[in-house]
């Protein structure tokens, strides 16, 4: 890491369990797909207000567990949740465990509140109380020690593995040798690279679980007789989806996997870590992993990530509420063509301008600036796209360190 | 104007061109023997041409590693991809349009 990087500090905001954000946000949490409207209503023109919620009547522990991840998230400081009065979520439930969590939150029932137009207002109010509650939230220091960063990539094409991901996976190297933590995921674009993925844990023990989740997620992709890789990255260059893996595994960068996580369980530590968001055997089998970009970034921002890099070949304009996304490009086209949506060209490594060393550090300079409080140009654009489904997994077992 | 193509690992058998190519001479990036490539047809920039004859049944590879099987003989010089290149996994990839990967198999009636 660049020696002015590793010294960085900027002001975080502390929350009352000690772990720290680098945004101050009220987040709306919807229940049900019939309180959606009402709740991006009560959100819409606001940017300290993000909204996220479950369009199922049928509760779900693995949607619900997700939920609480972005409710409790360091990057929220207060919690409104809204449902219509009849779904089986409870937004009470949801409300209480956010206070518990030391956080101010409400809830009320569309039903019970007057129906549309006085559900807004009275949403609205309550959105206004609780962000002039938390104004005055905790301050402290943050170093690069702090950090959680995620990665996702999507819209890949040939310089997906040339330029966009090596940067990243750079960048997590230096971010890990300060201390800090980087997750990335997407387990369904390693495929036939077991032997590769085995070799980089830390343990015998992470080996086993690395195997695991390997051999889980290319079942499952023989199973739905579909493979992560879509139309534009063939047209991008990428034939095969082993090509595409090889391309998507470098964003990892080179350090140990210290272990596999599931969804909604918290960063254990510092290091490199593996997201497994592949759905679990279960009686009626159903989930899907990575439908979209959007299920895999929830996944990412779920387990503590404070800003997302998202890595794009052929443009993404996506961005994610509760955690920035920082979008790349290793794509000098693409960046030309996007360029309003656009935070940082890694293409330059293509085009020769920069080593890949470089990039990494100038990238790394970047996020730290939206850590302080830059905002990137998907936060500033004003998307917050989320994504919250069925699915199940098994919870993870109280000695890995989480809640089940 | 002179078009590159970036060979990744010494093992690969494919080379990734880094502009819009038509047929003629391409300059190789890498630790190859070979610095010229002679294109036998026009391949657009990203996409992968074969460094040396691949024949039918053999490993493509890329970055060091098989990434998928000739389906057929392979030029020298020549376009990989989904026509003559498979997944060892995915079957429906095959099943693609050549140019944009748009699917075929799925009704819309």
């Amino acid at each position: 890491m660049a020696l002015n990087s590793a010294n960085t500090t900027w002001q975080g905001y502390l929350r009352p369990d000690g772990r720290k954000g680098v945004r101050n946000l009220v987040l709306v949490v919807y229940t049900v797909e019939c309180a959606s409207h009402v709740a991006h209503a009560i959100g819409r023109d606001d940017p300290g207000a993000h909204v996220v919620g479950f369009p199922g009547c049928y509760d779900n522990a693995y949607a619900i567990r997700l939920m609480l991840a972005l409710a409790r998230h360091p990057n929220v400081g207060a919690v409104l949740a809204v449902g219509l009065g009849c779904e089986y979520t409870q937004p009470a439930r949801l409300a209480e465990a956010v206070r518990e969590a030391g956080r101010p939150a409400e809830w009320f029932f569309i039903q019970d509140s007057g129906g549309t137009e006085a559900s807004i207002q009275k949403g609205k109010a309550i959105v206004a109380q609780l962000k002039a509650r938390i104004a005055d939230n905790a301050r402290c220091n943050m170093t690069p020690a702090d950090l959680i960063v995620g990665c996702e990539c999507g819209g890949s094409d040939f310089t997906s593995g040339l330029a966009g991901n090596p940067v990243v996976g750079r960048l997590f190297d230096k971010l890990i040798d300060a201390g800090g933590a980087a997750v990335f995921e997407e387990i369904v674009e390693m495929i036939g690279l077991k032997d590769v993925l085995t070799s980089r844990a830390a343990s015998d023990g992470v080996c086993q679980q690395l195997a695991e989740a390997y051999d889980k997620a290319e079942r499952y992709c023989k199973e739905v007789r579909q493979y992560s890789i879509s139309p534009g990255n063939f047209a991008g260059g990428l034939t095969t989806i082993e090509e595409k893996s090889m391309g998507a595994l470098s964003k990892s960068g080179a350090r140990p996997i210290q272990g596999v996580l599931k969804v909604a369980q918290p960063v254990p530590g510092p290091g490199l870590w593996l997201l497994d968001s592949v759905p679990d055997p279960h009686f009626m089998q159903f989930g899907y992993t990575n439908p979209n970009d959007t299920e895999g970034i929830m996944d990412l921002i779920s387990v503590g990530s404070h800003i997302i890099l998202f890595v794009t070949g052929r443009g993404s304009v996506i961005g994610s509420p509760v955690a920035p996304l920082v979008k790349i490009t290793g794509n000098p086209q693409t960046f030309a063509k996007l360029s309003g949506d656009m935070d940082y060209n890694a293409g330059c490594v293509l085009e020769g301008q920069r080593s890949l060393d470089e990039a990494a550090d100038e990238l790394l300079e970047l996020v730290l600036g939206v850590a302080a409080g830059n905002l990137t140009r998907p936060e500033r654009l004003g998307h917050q796209e989320y994504f919250i489904s069925y699915k199940h997994q098994d919870a993870p077992s109280l000695e890995a360190g989480c809640r089940a | 104007m002179t078009v590159h193509g970036i060979l990744i690992n010494a093992e690969d058998n494919v080379i990734t061109l880094l502009e819009n190519a038509a047929s003629g001479p391409v300059a190789v990036v890498g630790e190859t023997q070979i610095k010229c490539l002679e294109l036998g047809e026009p391949v657009e920039s990203g996409h992968k041409v074969a460094l040396r004859t691949i024949p039918a049944g053999e490993t493509v590879i890329k970055y060091g590693i098989a990434i998928g099987l000739a389906t057929q003989a392979i030029e020298a010089g020549r376009w990989v991809h989904l026509h003559n290149c498979r997944s060892n996994l995915d079957a429906r990839s095959s099943t693609l349009d050549l140019k944009t990967g748009a699917p075929s198999d799925t009704k819309y009636t």
